[in-house]
C-alpha cells in the first residue's frame, strides 16, 4: 500500500507547452505539477481556452512539452525516442471531446475497435480480433449487431461507447478523458459516466478526467485541479474542494452551478466579471488578477506558489500567504 | 428477468453469427453499392468494350491495315466495309482507332496513375509533417508549376528522344504538381481531426496513419480529378504528338487522328467527328464512373 503512494502512475514537473508565432508566445500549460496515484481519477477543471486539453495532450505526448517532465511509473517519457514512446502508448489512452469527429468515417464499428489491437500485435490472427473485439463491444454496452455498423448510424452515445472500447482494446493503465461527455445528452451522459466508472473499478484504471462541467468533476473525481489561464490556481481532493474552496476563482466557479432550490429562485448567481485576458505574452503574477475582487498590488510582477493551506489542498494566491 | 436477459444475449449472438456468416468485405461492399447506379454500369460497359478491344485488337483485326494505304478508297464515309469510313490515305478509321486506343488509353491511364500517386503521397507528406518539409516540398512544385507544362514536357522529351514513353514521362512531370497541390489541401482538412489523433495515441506510425486513416478520407476529391484528368491528358497527348512529340505518324494516336482529319472537316466531316465522339464518350465514361466510384466508396451515402 505504502509502495504505491509512493511511485504515483502519473507525475507531471514543471510541465510548460507554449506556442510561438510570430514572435508571441501562447502560454497554454505554464509550468503545471500534479501527481495521480493508480486507481483513482483526477479532475482538471476550467474554463474554455484555459489548457485543460492541451495537458492532456502533452502528458501523452501528442503534443511536444516546451519544458519540464512527465514520469510515466518514475519513467521520464519526455525524452524517448518516437520508438520507444510506442510502447509507452499502450499503458496511456485517450478518449475526445466530440464522438463525431473522433471516429474515422471510412471504418465500420469492428475496424475501429481493431485498429489499436493490430497496431500493437496484441492478438495472433483474424479470429482472434473478432473475439477480442466483440468482448470490447460486450464490455462496454453496444449490441453485437453493430458490429459491421459505420459511425453515422449511430447516436452520440453509442459513439463514445465505441471510443472507450477503442481506448480500452490495449489494455491501458491511464486514460485521459478529454471532455467525454461534454457533447452528449444529460441521460446519456449519466451512462457514459457510470460505465467510466465501473470500469475504472473493475480494471483498475487511472483517469485523468478534464471537463469543464463541475457538476460531472465532482461526481468522478477523487482529486480535482482547477486550471486558469494555463496555470494551476488550487487542486484539492474533492470534497475538500467542494466544501472549503479559497482561490477566488474557484469560489466564482461553484458559485456558478445552479442550484435546483425553489428558495434559492430569486438569488442572482454571482458571475465573474470581465472576460479571459489574453494568454499571449502574460505578465508574471496571478493571471486572474484583472478580474478579480480582492486583487491586490503584489499580485501581478512575480510568480505566486502553491500554498498548502490543509492536508494535500493547494492554493496560489497571495491571501493565502502567511 | 434474468432469462429474458439471457435470451436477448443468445438472440444477439445469433445476430453477431449470422451478420458474420454472411460475409463482410469493403470490396464487397463498395461492388455491390456500384452495380446499383445506373450510369457508372454503363460506363463500365463502355469502358470494358473499349479495353478489350484494345487489349484483343490483333487477334480481331490485320494490323498490317493500319498503315496499308489504299488512295483507290480515300476518304470514303463510313459504309458496311468500313464503319467509321476512310482516311485520306484510304485507311479504315475505325481499325486505326481501335489500335490507336492502345496508346491513347494506356497515356491517359498511365500518366494519370503515376502522377497522382506520386503527387499525391508527396501532397500528403507535405501536409501531414507540415513546417520544412511541407516548405520544401511546396516550393519545388511552385517551380514546377512556373515552366509551362508544355514546354516542360518540351524538355523532357528532348532529352529523352521522342516516343510513347518519354510522353508519358513528360506528361507525369508535368502533371504531379497539380496533384500534389489537391491532395495537400484535401489533406490539411483531416490531419487535424481527432480521429487522426487517436491513431497516433494508440501507437500507429506516420505512414499507417497517412495510408489507413488519411487517404480513404480523401479519396473522394482526387478520383473526381483523376477520372476528368485522364481525359484531359488523351488530348494534351495528342496536341503534343502534333508538335512532333511522342506518337509519330504513321501510327495511330486518337488526338493525332483528329488533328490531322481538320482538313477536311468541310468535305469528310465524320473524318473528324467520329473520333471526337469516341473520345468525349471515353471521358464522359472516366467521370461517371468516378462519380459513382466516389460515392459507393462513401459508407455514408450508403443505400
Amino acid at each position: 500500500m505504502n509502495n504505491i503512494e509512493q511511485t504515483p502512475l502519473i507525475e507531471v514537473k514543471n510541465l510548460k507547452k507554449y506556442f510561438t508565432k510570430k514572435g508571441s508566445t501562447l502560454h497554454a500549460v505554464d509550468d503545471i505539477n500534479l501527481t495521480i496515484a493508480k486507481g483513482t481519477t483526477l479532475g482538471v477543471v476550467g474554463e474554455s481556452g484555459c489548457g485543460k486539453s492541451t495537458l492532456g495532450r502533452t502528458i501523452l505526448r501528442l503534443l511536444k512539452p516546451t519544458d519540464g517532465q512527465v514520469l510515466f511509473e518514475g519513467q521520464d517519457i519526455t525524452k524517448v525516442s518516437e520508438s520507444q514512446m510506442r510502447k509507452y502508448r499502450q499503458s496511456m489512452q485517450i478518449i475526445f471531446q466530440d464522438p463525431y469527429s473522433s471516429l474515422n468515417p471510412r471504418k465500420s464499428v469492428a475496424d475501429i475497435i481493431a485498429t489499436p489491437l493490430i497496431v500493437n500485435h496484441m492478438c495472433k490472427g483474424k479470429v482472434e480480433v473478432q473475439k477480442r473485439v466483440k468482448e470490447l463491444m460486450d464490455t462496454v454496452g453496444l449490441a453485437s449487431r453493430l458490429y459491421n455498423a459505420y459511425p453515422h448510424e449511430l447516436d452520440g452515445g453509442r459513439r463514445q461507447r465505441i471510443c472507450i472500447a477503442r481506448a480500452l482494446a490495449i489494455n491501458p493503465k491511464f486514460i485521459v478523458c478529454d471532455e467525454p461527455v461534454s457533447a452528449l445528452d444529460v441521460s446519456i451522459q449519466a451512462q457514459i459516466l457510470n460505465l467510466l466508472m465501473d470500469l475504472q473499478e473493475e480494471m483498475g484504471l487511472t483517469y485523468m478526467f478534464i471537463t469543464h462541467d463541475l457538476s460531472v468533476v465532482k461526481h468522478i473525481s477523487t482529486e480535482i485541479m482547477v486550471m486558469y489561464m494555463g496555470h494551476c490556481v488550487e487542486k484539492a481532493p474533492a470534497k475538500e474542494l467542494f466544501e472549503n474552496p479559497q482561490h477566488p476563482y474557484t469560489k466564482a466557479l461553484l458559485s456558478s452551478i445552479p442550484i435546483p432550490d425553489i428558495s434559492m429562485r430569486n438569488k442572482k448567481i454571482q458571475a465573474i466579471r470581465g472576460e479571459v485576458t489574453s494568454p499571449i505574452n502574460p505578465v508574471p503574477g496571478c493571471r486572474f488578477a484583472p478580474r478579480c475582487d480582492f486583487c491586490r498590488e503584489d499580485c501581478v510582477g512575480s510568480t505566486i506558489p502553491l500554498t498548502e493551506v490543509s492536508e494535500n489542498h493547494f492554493v496560489s494566491c497571495r491571501m493565502m500567504e502567511k | 428477468m434474468k432469462m429474458s436477459f439471457r435470451s436477448r444475449k443468445r438472440k444477439e449472438n445469433e445476430e453477431f453469427a449470422n451478420a458474420y456468416a454472411q460475409g463482410h468485405s469493403m470490396a464487397g461492399d463498395i461492388w455491390r453499392r456500384l452495380l446499383r447506379d445506373k450510369s457508372s454500369v454503363v460506363s463500365m460497359g463502355f469502358l470494358c468494350l473499349i479495353v478489350l478491344l484494345a487489349i484483343f485488337a490483333n487477334v480481331l483485326f490485320d494490323e498490317s491495315l493500319v498503315t496499308m494505304q489504299n488512295t483507290a478508297i480515300r476518304n470514303n464515309p463510313p459504309s458496311w466495309e468500313h464503319w467509321f469510313g476512310t482516311d485520306l490515305y484510304g485507311r479504315d478509321i475505325f481499325i486505326r482507332m481501335v489500335f490507336g486506343s492502345r496508346v491513347s488509353l494506356t497515356i491517359g491511364i498511365v500518366t494519370m496513375g503515376v502522377s497522382m500517386i506520386i503527387g499525391g503521397l508527396l501532397g500528403a507528406v507535405a501536409a501531414y509533417f507540415g513546417g520544412k518539409i511541407d516548405g520544401i516540398i511546396m516550393r519545388f512544385t511552385d517551380m514546377f508549376m512556373a515552366i509551362p507544362e508544355t514546354l516542360l514536357a518540351l524538355c523532357v522529351v528532348a532529352a529523352m528522344g521522342a516516343s510513347a514513353v518519354s510522353l508519358i514521362v513528360a506528361m507525369t512531370v508535368a502533371a504531379v504538381p497539380g496533384n500534389c497541390r489537391l491532395v495537400r489541401s484535401t489533406v490539411l482538412s483531416i490531419v487535424d481531426t481527432e480521429y487522426v489523433e487517436a491513431a497516433r495515441a494508440c501507437g500507429m506510425r506516420d505512414i499507417g496513419i497517412i495510408v489507413k486513416e488519411i487517404i480513404p478520407n480523401s479519396l473522394g476529391p482526387i478520383i473526381v480529378v483523376s477520372t476528368q484528368g485522364i481525359a484531359n491528358l488523351m488530348l494534351t497527348a495528342s496536341s503534343l504528338s502534333y508538335l512532333g512529340m511522342g506518337i509519330q505518324p504513321p501510327n495511330p494516336e486518337w488526338g493525332a487522328m483528329i488533328s490531322e482529319a481538320r482538313e477536311f472537316l468541310r468535305s469528310d466531316p465524320y473524318m473528324c467527328i467520329i473520333p471526337g465522339i469516341v473520345i468525349v464518350l471515353t471521358a464522359l465514361s472516366f467521370n461517371l464512373l468516378g462519380d459513382g466510384l466516389r460515392d459507393a466508396m462513401d459508407p455514408r451515402l450508403k443505400d
